[in-house]
Parts: C-alpha cells; sequence; structure tokens
C-alpha cells in the first residue's frame, strides 16, 4: 500500500476546500474527504494484517523512500509499524468526527475546513515518517494551524492561549529540533556522512554522552506536546479556549504526537539515556497524574474539567513509556489511542451541549438527560470510559499500564504505580460529580427544558468515536497484538543497550 | 574579448539598462509615468532572463573581477529581487515625479552590488561597496516631502561614511601586512597574529555595519522607517543579501586560514544580534521598524550558519537569502501597497485586515510564517538549514540559544498575523486595489516561498556551487 496516500489526501481535500463555495459545498467536501481518509486508515490495517499474516516480520511495512535534500541525507522516508497503524486509525477516527461536530461552522467555513484538514495531513504525515527531519516538518505542520483555530474560532481569552500554546509547543519543537541536530551529528556512518534515517539510527550507537545531553532535549521537547508536568500548562488554556473541533484535534490527535514521539525518537534512539533517566520520568508522570486529577476535582467548566483530565491522563501514557517494559510500552500507546477517542468524545459531547444552552459551566446545567437524551448518553459513556469501566477502551488502557509498571519488583516503580492506581478514584469523583450533576440532576433553567437533542451529523460523530472505544474496551486483544511488536522492537533496543 | 563581455555580462546588461533610462530621461516630457513604468519593468524582466543564458567562469583585469557559477546565481538571486520590488512599488511610483531618477539610483547601486560580489581585490571590493552605498542613501531620501526621510538619508550617509572608514583602516593594515590585496594572494599570507585578528575585527565591523549586526545595527531601525517602502525592502533584501554573499565567500576563502580566530567572534556576533533583533522587534508599533529588527535577528540566524564554516553552511546561507527574499519581499510588498494607497504603516492600522482584505492578509501571513520558519513555507528549511550547518561545529549551546530565539521571533510574526485575523476594529483598511503588476510581484514572492523549500534540486544546485573552510 502507497502510505503517501494519508498525507495527499487531506492536503488534496485541503486545497479542494479553498476553492469551494459557501459551507454547504465546503463540508460536503471535508466530509467526504475524512470519510476516504478514515477508509484509507481501515484498508492500511487490513493490508497490514495481511502482511503480517503472510508471514512479513520486517520491522517497517510499507516502507517507500526518495532522497529530497541529499547534501544534507535528508530523505523522504516513510513505513509504518503496529504502533503508527493504530495512531493513523485514531488520527482519521477523531477527523471524521470533528469534521461532523463542526458542521454549522458558518464563519469563515473554507478557512476552518482548510486549517482542521491541513492539520490532520502534518499528523498522518508525523505518523509515517520514518526520517528524523521529515518527522520534525510533519510536527509542525500541525502546530501553527492551531494557533489559527484557536485564535479566530475560539471563545474566551482565545488570543492568550492561542499563542500560549503555539509559543509551548513551539519551544518544545526547537528543543526537539537540537535533540534531533544531536542525534544527527552523531551518527557516523563512516564515510562521515550523517543520516536523519530513524531505523538506521537506531542500529547505530551513539555514545552514551551524547545520550546524557540529547535524551532530555528531545524527551522534553515532545513532553511538552505530550503535557509533561509541569510543561503541561498549555494544554487547559487552550482546550477550553479552542472551537469544538479544535479541542478534539487538540487531545485526540496533538497530544499524542508527543507520546509518539518521546517512545519513537526518544527513547528508541537514545535508550541507554532512556533507563538512566526513567526516573526523573516516572515522577513528572506520577506528578501529573496526581495533580492533574486533583486540580480537574476543582474545575466548574466542562471544558477545563476535560482538559485537565487530559493532563492526568496523558500521564499514564508518560508512565508507561518511563517503566521502560515491554506490556508498559504498549500500554502507553493503548492509552494514546484510548484517551484520543475518549477525550474527543468527551469535547464533542461538551460542544454540543455549549451549543445548544451557550453555558458550560457545571453549576448552571442540570438534568440534561430528560431534554437531550442522546447527548446525555454520550456524556455519560465518554465519563464512564474516562475513569476507566470495564468494557471501554479506557480501562483496557490503563491496566496494561499498570500491570507494566508492577513488573518491576523494585520499591519506587510500586510506589508510582500505586499513586497512579490511586488517581483514578480521584477520577471516579470528579467525573461521577460532574454527570450527576449535568446530566442527571434535576433541570436548572427553564429556557433548557425546549432543547433538541442531537442532529444527525454529531449524531455520527458520536458513534464514530463510541464505535472505537467500544472496540477496544470489548475485545482488546486485536489492538494489543497491533502495538505489541513494535513496543517489543523498542524494548529489545532498551534491554541490548542496556547495563 | 569573448570573454570580457561573457564574464562582465551582469554587469555590462546592467550599464546599458543605465543608459536606457537615462536616454529615456532625455525624452520623458511627451511619455507618462505608467508606460515608462511599463518599459522600465520589461526592461528588468530581459535583465532577469538574460542573467541566466551563458554564464562564463574565469578571470578580468589581473584577477580583480572574478566570475563563476556561484556568484552568477547570486546574481540573478539579486536580480530577481529588484525585479520584484521595482513591481511592487509601482502604486507608489505611478505619481512620483522622480521616476526616472529612481531607477537610475537604484540600478547604479545594484550595478555597485555585482562589482562588489565579483570583486577579486579589496580595492575592487571598496570600490563596489561605495558604487552601492551612495546612491542608496540618495534613494532613502526619496519621498521628498516626508522630513523623517532625508533624516534617514543622513543617517545612512554618515553611518555608511563611518563603516568605510574603519574599512579602510583594516584595507591598509592589511597591505602593510602582506603587501599585496587581491584575495588569491591574500590567502596565502594571512595567519594567524593577534594584529591579524585585529585587522579581521576591523574588516568585520565594515561588514557588520552593512548587514547592521550588532551592536552595528544602530543605523537600521531608522533608516528603515524613514525611507520609502521601496527603499526599506530594497536595504533589507537586496542590500543585505549582497553583503552577505561577499562576506561568507571572502571569510571561506581569503580568512580560511584563521578559522579558529574568527569563530568565536563570530558565535558571539551572532548570539547578540540574534537576541537583541529579537527583544528590540517585540515591542514595535510600526511595521516597518518591526520588519528592521526582525531582519537584525535573521542575520543572526545567518550568521550561526556561517560558523558552520563548511560546505552545507555556505551553500544554507546563499540558500536562505534566496528564499528570505522572497519572503521578506512578500512581506513588505503588502506594506508598501497599504502604505501607498492609505499611508497607514501602524500595527494597529491592520486590525481586522483579514475582513476587508484576506488575500493580502494571507500573503502577509505566509510571508511572516515564511521569516519565522514554520513549514509548510520555505523558510521552514532555509532556517533549519542554518542551525544544522551551524550544529556541524558541535557547538550546541549556540544551537540551542538560536532554535530558542526562533520562538521569541515567532512571537512577534504571529502578533502581526492575530492583529489581522482575531483583532475587531470599526474602521478596517479599505479593501485595496491590487494593480496587475503588485499582483505579479506578490505572485512571484507566494511561488517562491512555497516552491523553493519543496524543490530540493535547487537546493542541491546550490549546495553543489558551494564551499567550505578547508
Amino acid at each position: 500500500m502507497n502510505l503517501s496516500l494519508l498525507v495527499l489526501f487531506p492536503v488534496l481535500t485541503a486545497l479542494a476546500i479553498l476553492f469551494c463555495k459557501g459551507l454547504r459545498q465546503v463540508r460536503a467536501i471535508a466530509l467526504a474527504g475524512s470519510a476516504i481518509q478514515l477508509l484509507l486508515a481501515v484498508v492500511l490495517l487490513y493490508f497490514y494484517w495481511a502482511e503480517r499474516a503472510a508471514g512479513n516480520m520486517s520491522q517497517m511495512l510499507f516502507q517507500f523512500r526518495h532522497s529530497w535534500f541529499a547534501p544534507l541525507g535528508i530523505e523522504y522516508y516513510i513505513g509504518v509499524d503496529g504502533i503508527s497503524v493504530s495512531m493513523i486509525l485514531l488520527t482519521a477516527f477523531v477527523v471524521m468526527a470533528g469534521i461532523l461536530v463542526s458542521w454549522k461552522m458558518e464563519t469563515l467555513s473554507n478557512e476552518f475546513f482548510f486549517l482542521l484538514v491541513f492539520l490532520s495531513a502534518g499528523a498522518y504525515g508525523f505518523f509515517i515518517s520514518l526520517d528524523l527531519f521529515t518527522m520534525f516538518f510533519f510536527l509542525e505542520v500541525a502546530v501553527i494551524p492551531k494557533f489559527l483555530l484557536i485564535g479566530i474560532w475560539g471563545s474566551g481569552r482565545k488570543e492568550y492561549s492561542a499563542m500560549k500554546l503555539a509559543l509551548m509547543l513551539m519551544g518544545g519543537s526547537a528543543l526537539i529540533f537540537v535533540g534531533v541536530l544531536g542525534v544527527y551529528f552523531n551518527s557516523n556512518m563512516g564515510d562521515g556522512s550523517h543520516t536523519f534515517d530513524l531505523l538506521r539510527l537506531s542500529e547505530l550507537q551513539i555514545p552514551i554522552e551524547s545520550q546524557r545531553l540529547f535524551f532530555p532535549l528531545a524527551f522534553l521537547g515532545f513532553g511538552i506536546f505530550g503535557a509533561l508536568f509541569p510543561f503541561h500548562t498549555w494544554v487547559p488554556d487552550g482546550h477550553s479556549s479552542a472551537p469544538t473541533a479544535a479541542s478534539m484535534f487538540l487531545a485526540g490527535i496533538s497530544m499524542k504526537l508527543g507520546g509518539y514521539g518521546c517512545l519513537r525518537v526518544a527513547t528508541y534512539l537514545m535508550p541507554q539515556a532512556a533507563q538512566e533517566y526513567s526516573t526523573i520520568i516516572i515522577v513528572l508522570a506520577s506528578i501529573a497524574i496526581l495533580y492533574g486529577a486533583f486540580a480537574t476535582m476543582m474545575q466548574t467548566d466542562l471544558k477545563y474539567i476535560n482538559a485537565y483530565s487530559s493532563v492526568s491522563h496523558c500521564g499514564f501514557v508518560l508512565l508507561g513509556i518511563g517503566m521502560l517494559t515491554k506490556t508498559a510500552i504498549a500500554g502507553a500507546v493503548m492509552q494514546m489511542v484510548s484517551h484520543g477517542l475518549m477525550t474527543a468524545l468527551f469535547f464533542a459531547a461538551i460542544g454540543m451541549i455549549y451549543d445548544r444552552t451557550h453555558t458550560r459551566l457545571v453549576s448552571q446545567l442540570g438534568g440534561l438527560l430528560k431534554m437531550m437524551p442522546f447527548i446525555g448518553t454520550v456524556f455519560f459513556i465518554a465519563g464512564l470510559c474516562s475513569l476507566g469501566l470495564p468494557g471501554f477502551s479506557g480501562f483496557v488502557a490503563e491496566m496494561t499500564v499498570f500491570m507494566g509498571s508492577w513488573q518491576h519488583p523494585e520499591q519506587f516503580y510500586r510506589i508510582a504505580t500505586i499513586v497512579a492506581c490511586a488517581s483514578i478514584v480521584v477520577t471516579a469523583v470528579y467525573i461521577l460529580r460532574a454527570t450527576g450533576k449535568a446530566i442527571m440532576g434535576p433541570v436548572v433553567d427553564d429556557k433548557h427544558l425546549h432543547l433538541p437533542d442531537a442532529s444527525w451529523n454529531e449524531k455520527m460523530a458520536a458513534v464514530i468515536l463510541i464505535t472505537g472505544i467500544v472496540a477496544i474496551g470489548v475485545a482488546p486483544f486485536w489492538l494489543n497484538d497491533l502495538v505489541t511488536p513494535g513496543a517489543e522492537a523498542i524494548m529489545n533496543k532498551v534491554l541490548t543497550a542496556g547495563y | 574579448m569573448n570573454d570580457f563581455f561573457s564574464l562582465m555580462k551582469h554587469e555590462l546588461i546592467l550599464t546599458i539598462l543605465l543608459v536606457v533610462v537615462l536616454i529615456l530621461k532625455l525624452g520623458k516630457e511627451t511619455t507618462g509615468n505608467s508606460s515608462l513604468l511599463r518599459v522600465i519593468n520589461l526592461l528588468l524582466v530581459l535583465n532577469v532572463v538574460a542573467g541566466f543564458l551563458a554564464n562564463g567562469t574565469g578571470e578580468l583585469f589581473n584577477g580583480m573581477f572574478r566570475m563563476n557559477a556561484t556568484l552568477a546565481l547570486e546574481k540573478n538571486i539579486l536580480n530577481i529581487g529588484v525585479l520584484i520590488i521595482s513591481l511592487q512599488a509601482n502604486a507608489w511610483l505611478k505619481t512620483h515625479q522622480h521616476l526616472l531618477e529612481f531607477y537610475m539610483l537604484l540600478l547604479s547601486t545594484l550595478l555597485g552590488m555585482f562589482f562588489m560580489i565579483s570583486s577579486g581585490n579589496l580595492l575592487m571590493f571598496y570600490l563596489g561597496l561605495e558604487l552601492s552605498t551612495i546612491p542608496l542613501a540618495a534613494l532613502a531620501n526619496f519621498d521628498l516631502e516626508k522630513r523623517k526621510s532625508s533624516e534617514a538619508a543622513m543617517k545612512m550617509i554618515m553611518s555608511s561614511a563611518f563603516s568605510s572608514g574603519i574599512l579602510l583602516f583594516g584595507i591598509s593594515l592589511v597591505y602593510g601586512l602582506t603587501g599585496s590585496l587581491g584575495f588569491a594572494e591574500l590567502s596565502q599570507h594571512l595567519a594567524n597574529s593577534p594584529l591579524m585578528t585585529f585587522v579581521f575585527i576591523l574588516l568585520f565591523s565594515g561588514f557588520a555595519f552593512k548587514m547592521s549586526a550588532v551592536p552595528f545595527h544602530l543605523w537600521t531601525a531608522d533608516v528603515y522607517e524613514g525611507s520609502p517602502v521601496a527603499v526599506t525592502s530594497y536595504l533589507s533584501v537586496i542590500s543585505k543579501g549582497a553583503i552577505l554573499f561577499v562576506f561568507v565567500s571572502v571569510l571561506f576563502s581569503v580568512f580560511a586560514s584563521m578559522a579558529t580566530a574568527w569563530y568565536p567572534i563570530l558565535c558571539v556576533t551572532a548570539v547578540i544580534t540574534m537576541i537583541v533583533g529579537n527583544l528590540f522587534a517585540l515591542r514595535q508599533d510600526n511595521l516597518k521598524r518591526f520588519l528592521a529588527f526582525s531582519s537584525i535577528a535573521q542575520v543572526g540566524f545567518i550568521l550561526v550558519g556561517i560558523s558552520g564554516s563548511s560546505q552545507p553552511a555556505m551553500a544554507s546561507v546563499i540558500y536562505f537569502v534566496l528564499i528570505y527574499v522572497f519572503s521578506n519581499l512578500g512581506a513588505f510588498g503588502v506594506i508598501s501597497l497599504v502604505s501607498a494607497l492609505t499611508g497607514k504603516e501602524r500595527l494597529e492600522d491592520y486590525k481586522g485586515f483579514y475582513k476587508t482584505n484576506p488575500l493580502l492578509s494571507w500573503v502577509l501571513t505566509i510571508s511572516l510564517f515564511s521569516l519565522a520558519g514554520i513549514p509548510p513555507t520555505a523558510g521552514f528549511f532555509g532556517k533549519l538549514f542554518l542551525l544544522t550547518a551551524g550544529a556541524g561545529k558541535g557547538n550546541y549551546i549556540l544551537i540551542t540559544v538560536a532554535a530558542l530565539n526562533m520562538v521569541i521571533s515567532l512571537y512577534y510574526y504571529l502578533r502581526v498575523v492575530k492583529v489581522m485575523f482575531m483583532e475587531k476594529n470599526d474602521a478596517p483598511i479599505e479593501k485595496l486595489p491590487v494593480s496587475v503588476s503588485a499582483k505579479i510581484a506578490l505572485l512571484l514572492c507566494m511561488a517562491g516561498v512555497v516552491l523553493a523549500g519543496f524543490v530540493s534540486e535547487l537546493y542541491q544546485y546550490i549546495y553543489s556551487i558551494s564551499f567550505g573552510v578547508i
């Protein structure tokens, strides 16, 4: 399968959107484009399975390389393993849902959908890249559209949030770039030339002194994308100011760029340093998990609740990466997928509620299940998934992370795991409290009594995301089997490089 | 004799153009400004095209004048830049009473730059430099009724004279030390000694003045603000590009043996230039001043690239200047249009600009993104290649500082975008009519900003004709 289609289609869709007239045409094209993307992602999964079943055991499938800037050794080099495939699936689901919930975006609709689709092109490109420079290129492509999306179509302190997000993420990418350059110049190919090729870099031993220097830069840089404590502060502001679809993209896709990068670039290429720094990563991740959970308890705005809970949930991703066991890393990837779907669903539900009631404050909402049974149920499902109820994806993913973490017998790891587990209780508190008040509870505002339930497009968006959540929750093994070989490859690097 | 024509082709064509403009001037009474502009722009297009044809390699006048593929490319880049500036300036020049004088001065400074680029001798270099500087000061004064414009011209001529003085002092010391001024002989006689380092600092100060590197940047903002926009864009793109071209090639060939001496000087200058440029750009309200400081910061990044002193370093500098020509002229194109039609140059005037002029807003936005180094614009590649070249030396502190400075610079570029797209205004700038020539100019800029990055053959060609310190 030609992976470049995954990037090409969004770009073509985005360009087509520019030439559309009126909202109807724009959203039709955007929906068609995202449907094709979703189809491509599913086909990719099918082909991936077929290849694996046929006994193709090479680490990356469907590889393609084309020399780009030859003098510097930059190539357009792509390929996927199970981890990338799962991320691509996640992206396709979230993009389609995001476009469906923005169905009535009337202000500057061309620009809005253009930026959304363009952003998704960056995300796809990032997940398929096997060349560090190309990867970095796509990573940055996915940053600036967010600034415009939040700043133009956002609400509240949108300009402040947009600027904060853009600067923090660009700061992150600046660090990533220095880290990437460090790796690049430490790759001795024998003839004095250097390479950005991820697979070849992983075979070359980067000196431990350089790893010590560049691992923190790369990990911190990607960590900022993935809401690493204490650099998570763009998350609440960015999410809460963004328009619904942008929030979904931000939490569902963008934060995953960080986790994926931490894994694929930082840990994979510099495994020794990853081991040395794992203590710090685990401590920071545990703080993020616990702090995020408690901070969520204090929030009164639904979007802030979900944003802070994202910090907490993304902490599990970093915890899994920091633990450095096969199961924990697989769990981290599953948590990325699960959280991406779940949080997108949550933001979609919040957006639907806000569109109707024009408030996001829990105190001003109540008994929504009576007026809007569908939206209420969606919110409820998202909540249950968030607090890790078995049957939904959240349980599967978090459980895997805990299992992987518990494999370490040392006390430090045990404590970190227990702290992380404990946060689930806090999660239950804030989720049930918000749900109980806003969805169940008595009706607060009489004006809310005549509000309509979800329209077809909103229903479709929710159904798409819930399908994903349940598909992982009820039958987790397909995803587990998909990501485990990838996690194993990374762990092998860590183990062979180890002490 | 054939050699003479093929090697000096760029200069000869420009001289012919100058004569043509002079003749036009004599018969001016009969023709209006717009038809004159059409003729001149056509001539400039021909000039660009001719620049690409049949370029030779060789030396003239005992090595005083050199020509090769690299230099031809550099001159062509400048030619394209001048064409774009001329197209953009149409709205402003249409009503100007000294149209032809403007072009005569413009072409003669360009001629000076060509001689400077081709120089193979310090005297020739100095000659070219002066030929390019003095008409430029006159150009800065071309908003005849504005006091600020004459102030700018005055400041420019004073500071240029000062820097030329320093440069001449350096040149005379060089002659005293080595007994020669030709680049070829010099490169063999220069060696690390305290006196030579001092000489280098003198020469470097002269260069730094022209490229407005900190601490020799003080004239930049005032001159940029006071001059007409066309001249400002010329100063910030063509003039700066030319001096950077010369600097790189002289540094890597003539001063190659002193690399250990100039590396720290370059690093320190790069860091303070980036930081000072960025910090001052943060708070500017006048867009021309803003671009002035941002262009100072850009020079800092370029110096980071130069400090790599390898083949990729020189390639990345030429490549970056090429991209910088397109992106900066894209930004200046919009600003000059607004300035010529409404007289507004302040940032707050641009509030709500997107509502009324969506296309112009996008052009300005994409240009600024390219200056900030955001993909998929070419500026991303340009800037990152500079940093990559710089990192080749293994000085990661320098690279980290540069990378973080990119983030600072992003703030002020995004600030402009924010004002245009996000801030509301009851009386925004009304919908502006964009003339055909301005459209062509902006289209050229946008094409350059997008294509220069993805068409990697361009970079490969530049790489193949570059060289590093051996």
